[in-house]
């Protein structure tokens, strides 16, 4: 089965979820499309959506939520 | 001076700054850092550094307990907070004190007075300071609140008392659309928010951004004239000068007086800017709020008027008596910063941290470039875009322009995209260069049709 990467174009800070008080964009196992945000990345104080560009049945998340992130560091794993 | 050593607690091209100033007091000084800023600007040049934390600001920059525990770990005198991150927070100035140390800036009380919108609306108007016409309190009654709108005049906003940041505020042009609209309002805002509380303000359509700069002891109280920050995107300010543009020089007197009335009422401690809006077209102007902190723009202030503003608040914090009168702070010549981001131009501003290669950086008489860079560095994306700050003086206006033209085209930093070209465009502008800017005036001139043409590249990526 092939695995899909999902890369940050930013660097910056991760969040997994739009606010503290809301659910995670994605949980880990759950289903993804190209166009699903699949997280935040903040950088220098603006707010940038991750979207996911590829689509598969299984999501996995390699970075936790406000893990620091490097620009082109795969943040999550999609089993096709 | 009884301060020996301060800690720096802040980060980029103010703790360089705080470090410059607190040296030539012969001050020590121990910059604060997160694990991001363990190879910044401000870790070299200081005497000592203490790490805090890591690079996330609330776990570090905004961590006052952490900060508490460097200062004693160090064994400083004093906290010098910078502007942004815990240097407006009442609560961290208190802990400074209670710990036994000298917080460089106003009391914790005086900075929550001041720091809450409606008891320092409450403390201009009792000091005689003009505020923005509107309701003095919470509306409900669309009668009561007619009458009150009459009073204000059209266009007034009318704004829910628990929004925020923009939310929950409309515009209405006549008083037909406003008998209409205000409980509409009152019923959206209840519906937002959970409460239907509203109130109203004039409308202001054409502001201008002019702050003055004060200095007091407890006793004694100065203003340092004023300074223009109407250039803005996004709310952000980019450029700004002193003296203001085209102001009248009674208008300037009574602005400045202003502020001096409201530093004394409450006996401020410090240095600060109590910030306001100017009508052009009636030449009134209305108290917005103060920040009681150093200003980003403070060098412009400097320049104009010789004072080093940071040292004035060491010297403050350290028990000293003002040793300025009114009479010997003067304005000599012009003087304009423009803020230098790590933004990409081409990109709509993206921000674009990174390393940078290679640097010139302009000098001679009147030229001054505060910045966090140095060849080699790397940018860290966690905090702001602020690099640095191109400080030019001239004998007047145009003098100032035309040397600050020559110097941005000097300034070269490679290796990330800057919003030097905006500065440049920006310097040559026919409307900038007369001066017949507002708030919006950046916003209306760069649209994404514009940008290219202003900014000197044909092709805007997507």
């Amino acid at each position: 089965m092939a695995m899909r990467e999902i890369r940050t174009p930013l660097p910056g800070t991760f969040y997994r979820r739009a606010a503290p008080d809301r659910a995670p964009y994605k949980n880990d196992g759950d289903s993804v499309a190209p166009s699903d945000v699949v997280g935040l990345i903040e950088v220098m104080k603006s707010f940038h959506e991750v979207r996911a560009e590829v689509s598969g049945s299984a999501i996995r998340f390699l970075v936790d939520d406000t893990d620091a992130v490097m620009a082109g560091q795969v943040i999550a794993e999609v089993e096709g | 001076m009884s301060i020996r050593s301060v800690l720096v607690a802040n980060r980029g091209e103010i703790a360089v700054r705080i470090i410059q100033a607190a040296r030539a007091l012969g001050i020590r000084t121990v910059q604060i850092y997160s694990d991001a800023d363990a190879d910044s600007l401000a870790v070299r040049l200081a005497d000592e550094a203490i790490r805090i934390g890591p690079p996330a600001a609330r776990k570090s920059y905004l961590n006052g307990e952490a900060i508490i525990a460097a200062a004693r770990a160090t064994g400083v005198d004093a906290v010098h907070p910078g502007y942004g991150f815990l240097s407006e927070n009442a609560d961290f100035a208190e802990a400074v004190a209670a710990a036994g140390l000298r917080f460089v800036g106003p009391s914790g009380a005086v900075i929550r007075l001041l720091g809450d919108k409606v008891a320092a609306r409450r403390a201009a108007m009792a000091a005689n300071v003009p505020t923005v016409p509107g309701s003095d309190g919470r509306m409900t009654d669309v009668a009561a609140a007619c009458a009150v709108a009459d009073r204000i005049g059209f266009p007034l906003m009318i704004k829910a008392a628990a929004g925020g940041g923009g939310r929950g505020i409309r515009i209405v042009d006549t008083p037909e659309a406003f008998e209409r609209l205000f409980p509409q309002a009152a019923a959206e805002a209840e519906a937002a928010f959970g409460d239907g509380g509203l109130y109203l303000e004039r409308v202001i359509r054409r502001a201008r951004h002019i702050e003055v700069q004060i200095l007091g002891d407890g006793e004694r109280f100065v203003h340092c004239f004023e300074r223009e920050c109407s250039l803005q995107r996004r709310r952000q300010k980019i450029w700004e000068e002193a003296p203001a543009v085209g102001v009248p020089l009674a208008v300037r007197e009574a602005l400045c007086a202003s502020a001096v009335r409201l530093a004394r009422s409450v006996g401020y401690s410090g240095a600060g800017t109590v910030e306001y809006l100017y009508d052009e077209e009636t030449g009134e102007f209305y108290f917005i709020e103060v920040n009681t902190r150093i200003q980003v723009e403070h060098p412009v202030t400097e320049a104009v008027t010789g004072i080093d503003l940071v040292q004035q608040m060491l010297r403050i914090a350290a028990g000293e008596p003002l040793a300025l009168c009114q009479e010997d702070v003067r304005v000599s010549g012009h003087a304009v910063e423009c803020r230098i981001n790590a933004e990409d131009p081409r990109k709509a501003f993206m921000p674009a941290p990174g390393t940078v290669s290679a640097m010139t950086i302009p000098n001679g008489a009147g030229i001054r470039f505060d910045t966090l860079l140095y060849e080699g560095c790397t940018v860290p994306p966690f905090y702001d875009s602020l690099l640095g700050k191109l400080i030019v003086h001239g004998a007047d206006r145009q003098d100032c322009l035309a040397r600050l033209r020559e110097a941005l085209e000097l300034l070269e930093i490679s290796g990330i995209p800057t919003t030097i070209p905006l500065h440049a465009a920006l310097a040559v502008d026919p409307d900038v260069i007369a001066g017949r800017v507002h708030t919006r005036f950046v916003e209306a001139w760069l649209t994404a049709e514009t940008a290219g043409a202003r900014l000197g590249f044909s092709e805007v990526a997507a």
